[in-house]
């Protein structure tokens, strides 16, 4: 094969599985402080419209990024205000928020469809991105994939080695022991979700600022849910997620190179691949209950009130 | 500064009450925003909530639009009451066309009475069909049945955009990616002459009543209403956890392909790209505000569709978009799910019996 075209596949591997890798980090936060945010999905379509306004209205890119956090944030905001303040059921609420997000972003942008902004600049490190193969493959990216990258390293080792990421773990596991001995679990949980929710509008943001740099309805196309599994087929820890994302990063971009790499399949079989796949991955790591009940935080999606 | 306070017991008359707070608040929130677009907001108002019930032919419309989401809401609550969350409703709807449609295309020109009932039983089937996948990878691999559910959608809508790309396409119709017409053999009967409401409407309230009969008077409802009430109690009792599961697809897999069956041997009457604005996931919605309860779903059903008639309505006299639509529907799901604390708790406000602690803790700051 062509090195050129396999580069070109690689890279854009990195491409799609970038917004997952920023979503399921911040998801996988939220979930090991005990609290499953199933409005994903939502949180990401808002990010994305609000980065495409900003940025198209004559913000810089870095601010569009800026104020998709901001409004993953304020939608992450009203789940935690819902679920954490108001003990709301959080499978429930995680459902509604993909809702109105998916209403919220569509009426936001209802202005928007059609118009284009330049996407994200791609660094070229000098000297090293001139290397042959290497260079292409591994120093040519936007920002944004290298800030992914730094970010699962980051949160992997807080969680790990720090005593924040030891309260975060300790308020999932067992939120009445953590009161207990006067760890402050709402306001920990509190600052995960939004944790979560920046990251995830940031991941929303990343589709339409670099992806595919426009805005449509819609335009996650599920992508908040598969980022969800990642998290399961993570088993809750941060370097699972990087190989599950760009594993299905590969299986998303096969539907763009199906046709060139010889596969003689209607296009929409290709599209079905990422679902498939999906599926398939949660049926393997699922099939064994002791991995799941080893890894999952003991009071995943269970409210915590303080008596 | 008030508190909240647990009920002794869950209020009932807030059971009943909060979805109406909802309903309020949302209506509130709707005004506000019709203000913010810039329009009068009584007239606003008056254009999106009312007027679509002030004709015949609205009512009409109300009543099409509230049949799929009565079927598929019927059949969520009865999942979500035992705690089974199949969210892939669109899928199955999805599936349930695309069975009834390729019966209704396969005999093309057969103008016999069986043409029909075989097509609610292919579409009942294909939405069966996709039910059971997350089904049997929750009993057998213990997969998340929400996740699962919900990429078989996707796959759902590929699937149906492959067949009126490729096979199902209608030779004579432009390239346009949509199938043939189908016959008048394959297409349900209208209610009344002149609205487009038909035979699926009475079927969807049949649907809803007979799930109120399961629930109520029969001992497998029993026993699902208990799993999701009380697991441990239900698992005490030897009551089968799998069996309910599969019971719970299998209801709101059939009740979603029937609906899917409505529209396209109903309004569509042929396949297009998509059959379903997303009613199966507005039939979440309905499920909630519906409290869960087949008789509540078909009135929650009423208000959803009014949402969405309103929502054209509104597009076509007033220039608003039609995304509002999706807005009011998460607005109204949110208000719910707040409204919901008072049925376990109540505000109370804060009362001192403060003051003789205050005063200790004053004469006394040393103590500790």
């Amino acid at each position: 094969m062509n090195p050129d075209y396999l580069i070109a596949i690689l890279a854009s591997t990195a491409g799609a599985a970038t917004p997952l890798v920023l979503a399921s980090t911040g998801e996988l936060v939220a979930e090991r402080s005990g609290v499953l945010n199933l409005g994903l999905e939502g949180i990401m379509l808002v990010g994305a419209v609000a980065g495409f306004a900003v940025t198209l209205h004559g913000g810089s890119p870095l601010l569009g990024l800026l104020a998709a956090m901001a409004a993953g944030m304020a939608m992450a905001l009203v789940f935690a205000v819902l679920v954490l303040t108001l003990q709301t059921n959080q499978v429930a609420t995680g459902l509604a928020l993909t809702l109105f997000g998916l209403g919220l972003s569509a009426f936001l942008g209802r202005d928007l469809v059609g118009q284009t902004v330049a996407p994200l600049p791609h660094l070229s490190i000098p000297l090293l991105s001139n290397l042959p193969f290497v260079g292409p493959l591994l120093f040519r990216f936007d920002a944004l994939v290298y800030v992914s990258l730094a970010l699962v390293a980051l949160v992997g080792w807080v969680l790990a080695r720090t005593r924040l990421g030891l309260a975060i773990r300790a308020v999932g596991e067992a939120p009445h022991s953590a009161h207990a001995i006067g760890m402050p679990v709402l306001k920990l949980r509190y600052a995960t979700v939004l944790f979560g929710g920046a990251l995830a509008g940031l991941g929303g943001a990343y589709l339409s600022l670099a992806l595919t740099p426009m805005w449509v309805e819609g335009m996650t196309a599920g992508r908040g849910w598969i980022a969800l599994a990642q998290v399961v087929f993570a088993t809750w820890k941060p370097r699972g997620l990087l190989l599950g994302a760009y594993l299905f990063g590969g299986v998303t971009v096969l539907q763009f190179h199906g046709q060139g790499l010889g596969l003689a399949i209607p296009s929409e079989f290709l599209s079905m691949l990422p679902y498939l796949a999906t599926i398939v991955v949660l049926v393997v790591i699922c099939r064994n209950p002791q991995t799941i009940l080893l890894n999952k935080p003991m009071s995943l999606g269970q409210n915590f009130k303080a008596d | 500064m008030s508190r909240l306070e647990a009920r002794p017991a869950p209020s009932r008359a807030m059971m009943l009450a909060s979805p109406l707070i909802a309903a309020a608040a949302m209506l509130v929130s709707g005004s506000l925003l019709f203000l913010f677009l810039g329009q009068e907001p009584l007239h606003a108002f008056y254009v999106y909530f009312v007027k679509p019930a002030t004709s015949l032919y609205g009512v009409g419309e109300l009543l099409l639009k509230a049949t799929p989401l009565i079927l598929c809401g019927v059949g969520l609550a009865l999942g979500f009451r035992a705690n089974v969350h199949n969210i892939g409703a669109d899928g199955q709807l999805t599936m349930g066309a695309v069975a009834a449609g390729c019966v209704a295309l396969y005999f093309d020109g057969v103008e016999a009475a069986w043409v029909l009932p075989l097509m609610l039983l292919a579409g009942a089937l294909g939405g069966m069909a996709w039910a059971a996948v997350p089904a049997l990878l929750r009993t057998r691999f213990n997969t998340s049945e929400i996740l699962v559910s919900l990429m078989l959608v996707y796959v759902a809508y590929l699937f149906l955009g492959y067949l009126v790309h490729g096979p199902l396409r209608d030779p004579a119709g432009f390239n346009f990616p949509q199938s043939k017409m189908f016959g008048a053999a394959a297409t349900l009967p209208l209610l009344v002459e002149g609205l487009r409401v038909n035979a699926a409407f009475p079927l969807s309230l049949l649907a809803a009543g007979g799930a109120w009969f399961f629930c109520r008077h029969t001992f497998a409802g029993y026993r699902m209403q208990v799993s999701g009430m009380a697991p441990a109690a239900a698992l005490y009792a030897g009551f089968s956890e799998p069996r309910n599961v599969w019971l719970a697809f299998m209801a709101s897999g059939a009740l979603a392909g029937l609906a899917g069956v409505g529209e396209v041997a109903g309004p569509l009457g042929q396949l297009q790209g998509s059959v379903s604005p997303g009613y199966g996931f507005a039939a979440i919605i309905v499920a909630y505000v519906g409290r869960l309860h087949p008789l509540g779903v078909v009135l929650a059903a009423l208000l959803m569709s009014l949402l969405y008639i309103g929502g054209e309505s509104a597009q076509i006299e007033l220039q608003l978009p039609s995304a509002i639509t999706g807005l009011f529907q998460g607005l109204l799901l949110f208000y719910l799910l707040a409204a919901d604390l008072f049925i376990h708790y109540r505000v109370k406000p804060r009362t001192r019996p403060a003051a003789p602690a205050a005063l200790s803790t004053e004469t006394v700051p040393h103590e500790s």
